[in-house]
């Protein structure tokens, strides 16, 4: 599960005279922008990057791990994940190859450590306000107990979304992951009325531009454009490298299973197991299934839960916890602290 | 036929001279008008170079107060669409005073109505991307396709009935037009001269887009209304939608005639040729669809409060907690206040006809409002957002300002088309004339 270590490149001068190394143009890059986190690079990834490229560049560059330790590694093991996955636009368009994706998310497990949605805002470089997976809490009816509902893209198979939009910017791919291409949006925001699960976030100003000369892709959806609509990708570029999406890795609870429903498997990065099994064990279902959208995402119900869900409050920044005072769930529960 | 004559010349003089000449007031008027526009257009400004976080949408309330106006004036511009449409195909005999303004409504309102969609659209640099790749399946697409078929529709409509005028205007020579206007009305007139053969062509043609007209405004306001009713939303997704927008949007449409007549018969002292025959005939209608949008608005939300399917049943309690003002003011008073003043004879004075077209017009203001906002602030999942500022939707200035502006260019463009040519159809006036002559002809031989 610790598998995440966040690096933090801190240029050197020596190093950004070499301009004709265009293969670490992220160096420079990030030369520019002064210090910049490389979210989701692993350890594992910075390995085999160096095997790919067996020629040392004799260019140390010093990197920060999360826990504080300066480390210096050769150039040419580093590796930038939000650049070397980018494909292109038609290729974007088409799925991964006998693949159908299917998440599900175990109820029982969440205690909104939030993680996932730190993860996938790091990952993804969303701006201030952008989360592609939202955590809510529900609470179906007066005598029923709340639950922490982390809420992605919920991929339909029948998406309001990708009926709805005029000139085709969002589309269904055959491995069942709906995408937006951010350079056809016009920005109509129909797809936010279609969607019944508010999956769906705007660029009302100019995203802050991060990576200049990254390629747009709409894998990555990245870099954000203005006036256009921004959603969860599956993160379909780890997927294209067979990495497991964002936020299941960064959970710590492990509470999303990620798979393919044609080889009838799920993971969530400590366990894998047989979807259909899983499904058929635990009465998984699909929220709101009633609206005919047919989600690629399941639910397992929170049942035997791990933790009551008051514990979801714990460490919670105040702005955070604002978000959830509204809720009967928060406002008649007599063990949490209320202002 | 004497008093026909009479009127004919009458209306003649009486127009000319505004024509001819402009007012003081005039100019003032048109100039508070221009400053409404200015200030539009400052909000236009502040929203391009800033992005649409200048306006009250956000995540949850991605359309405000310019998909309201977009439909409230769509709606509006049915006031001749259909009135004219429905008044020239059944040769009412006292269309010829009011079916001029009503086709100007029609065609101003829907040259404006579209550009509130413009405002709301996050790209406007990928506009063509419209055209470029359309999907049919979408009903944004089917809303270009119906509205700029209606555009074209009702400007040829319109143009088909200004031909007549514009010859006569030709033909005027005694009266003092600068060298411009009278090489535009010659341009203009089509070399219409009034042969027995043109006349027969233009009458003709005029008949066939007035049929046109009404079936291409039903489709436009029905796809417009789709664009609510296809999606899943709780008080969108509902079959009555589009019968239910067509009615609403003729309700506003009469309503913003009556206030347009009561204008115009003031400032041109029109008081022989307007009467309070046509503010009766005219309210009667207003009556009618008052009836008719009243029971369709009944329906909509009895039926969504009595099965109360539990995110209706959260949309209505909203309704009638957190809006209940504007609920009570548009779905109550906007439709009952107009009924009673016309149901009662004794009421019907031109000042509350005036009045009750007024509450009409505005009440429908905030019942399109009522539509768009309060089902957006209440979604499947409930709202439960770290920004506490962007739960609810409040129009910020640049909503309102390019508001203003849309209100001052229809005024603007209302007040530029009556200097251009009579706000009276001379022409229609003595059709009116001649159909009335042979039918008083026809009885009198079928007497014989």
């Amino acid at each position: 599960m610790k598998c995440m270590i966040t690096l933090k490149i801190i240029p050197k001068d020596n190093n950004m005279e070499d301009k004709s190394n265009s293969r670490r143009q992220f160096l420079k890059l990030g030369a520019g922008a002064g210090a910049f986190a490389l979210a989701g690079l692993t350890a594992g990834k910075l390995l085999s990057a160096g095997q790919e490229n067996n020629a040392n560049s004799g260019k140390k560059i010093k990197v920060l791990t999360t826990d504080g330790r300066v480390l210096e590694v050769d150039e040419s093991q580093l590796a930038d994940p939000s650049l070397d996955v980018v494909v292109d636009k038609d290729s974007s368009h088409l799925g991964i190859e006998n693949r159908k994706f299917v998440m599900v998310i175990d109820l029982a497990k969440c205690k909104n450590a939030r993680a996932c949605v730190e993860a996938c805002v790091e990952g993804h470089h969303l701006p201030s306000d952008h989360e592609w997976i939202k955590v809510y809490l529900l609470q179906n009816s007066e005598r029923e107990a709340p639950y922490w509902f982390p809420r992605p893209c919920f991929h339909c198979d029948n998406p309001m979304c990708v009926s709805v939009c005029p000139v085709g910017a969002t589309y269904k791919r055959t491995d069942g992951i709906v995408l937006v291409d951010n350079e056809r949006c016009i920005g109509c925001k129909f797809c936010m009325t279609g969607c019944p699960y508010s999956a769906r976030v705007f660029h009302w100003n100019d995203p802050p531009e991060l990576h200049e000369t990254a390629p747009y892709s709409p894998e990555t959806t990245f870099p954000h454009k203005e006036g256009t609509v921004g959603k969860c990708v599956f993160c379909a570029d780890l997927l294209r490298k067979n990495e497991l999406p964002r936020c299941v890795t960064a959970c710590p609870m492990g509470v999303i299973y990620f798979g393919d429903i044609v080889e009838d498997t799920v993971t969530n990065g400590m366990e894998t197991v047989r979807f259909s099994e899983l499904i058929r064990d635990r009465a998984g279902y699909r929220h709101l299934e009633s609206l005919g959208t047919e989600p690629s995402v399941y639910y397992l119900p929170a049942v035997n839960r791990q933790f009551p869900y008051e514990r979801g409050f714990d460490g919670l920044d105040p702005k955070q916890k604002e978000r959830y005072e509204n809720t009967a769930a928060y406002k008649i529960n007599p063990l949490l602290k209320h202002e | 036929m004497n008093n026909a004559t009479a009127l004919k010349t009458g209306l003649w003089k009486q127009f000319v001279p505004y024509l001819e000449r402009t007012s003081k007031w005039w100019y003032i008027l048109f100039g508070i008008f221009f400053l409404g526009f200015i200030f539009g257009l400052v909000g236009l400004y502040t929203q391009i170079t800033e992005g649409h976080i200048v306006t009250g949408m956000r995540d949850n309330v991605v359309w405000g107060m310019y998909i309201v106006n977009f439909i409230f004036f769509m709606g509006l511009s049915y006031a001749g669409a259909l009135i004219s449409g429905v008044l020239h195909l059944f040769r009412s005999e006292w269309r010829g005073p009011i079916i001029r303004m009503a086709e100007l409504t029609t065609i101003f309102a829907l040259l404006i109505g579209p550009c509130f969609i413009l405002f709301c659209i996050g790209r406007l640099d990928r506009l063509h991307y419209l055209i470029m790749f359309p999907r049919i399946q979408s009903p944004i697409t089917w809303d270009v396709i119906a509205i700029s078929t209606d555009i074209i529709g009702c400007i040829i409509f319109l143009y088909l009935s200004f031909i007549e005028d514009f010859a006569k205007l030709r033909d005027r020579t005694e009266a003092r037009f600068s060298g411009w206007r009278k090489k535009m009305y010659r341009i203009l007139a089509l070399g219409y001269t009034g042969t027995r053969e043109q006349k027969k062509h233009l009458h003709w043609a005029r008949n066939v887009m007035a049929a046109m007209i009404i079936a291409i405004a039903i489709i436009v306001y029905s796809v417009l209304a789709w664009i609510f009713g296809v999606t899943l939303q709780p008080g969108w997704h509902s079959t009555i939608f589009g019968p239910y927008f067509v009615i609403a949007a003729v309700y506003s449409g009469t309503g913003l005639l009556i206030i347009l007549m009561a204008l115009y018969r003031k400032i041109y002292h029109l008081e022989a040729y307007i009467t309070k025959g046509h503010f009766v005939k005219i309210g009667v209608l207003l009556l009618i669809i008052a009836a008719f949008y009243g029971y369709f608005t009944f329906s909509d939300y009895l039926t969504k409060w009595y099965g109360s399917a539990k995110m209706d049943k959260v949309l209505i309690d909203k309704l009638f907690t957190e809006f209940y003002f504007v609920f009570i003011f548009s779905n109550y008073i906007g439709i009952l206040l107009p009924m009673i003043i016309m149901a009662i004879p004794g009421l019907r004075t031109i000042r509350n006809i005036t009045l009750a077209a007024i509450v009409a017009v505005v009440g429908l203001w905030f019942n399109r409002y009522l539509i768009v906002i309060p089902t957006l602030e209440t979604p499947y999942l409930p709202i439960q957002d770290i920004r506490m500022a962007w739960i609810h939707y409040s129009p910020t200035w640049v909503e309102w300002a390019l508001f203003i502006a849309g209100v001052s260019v229809f005024s603007m463009l209302m007040m530029l088309a009556s200097k251009l040519v009579p706000i009276i159809s001379v022409s229609e006036m003595e059709t009116v004339e001649e159909e009335i002559a042979l039918k008083e002809k026809n009885v009198q031989s079928a007497k014989a």
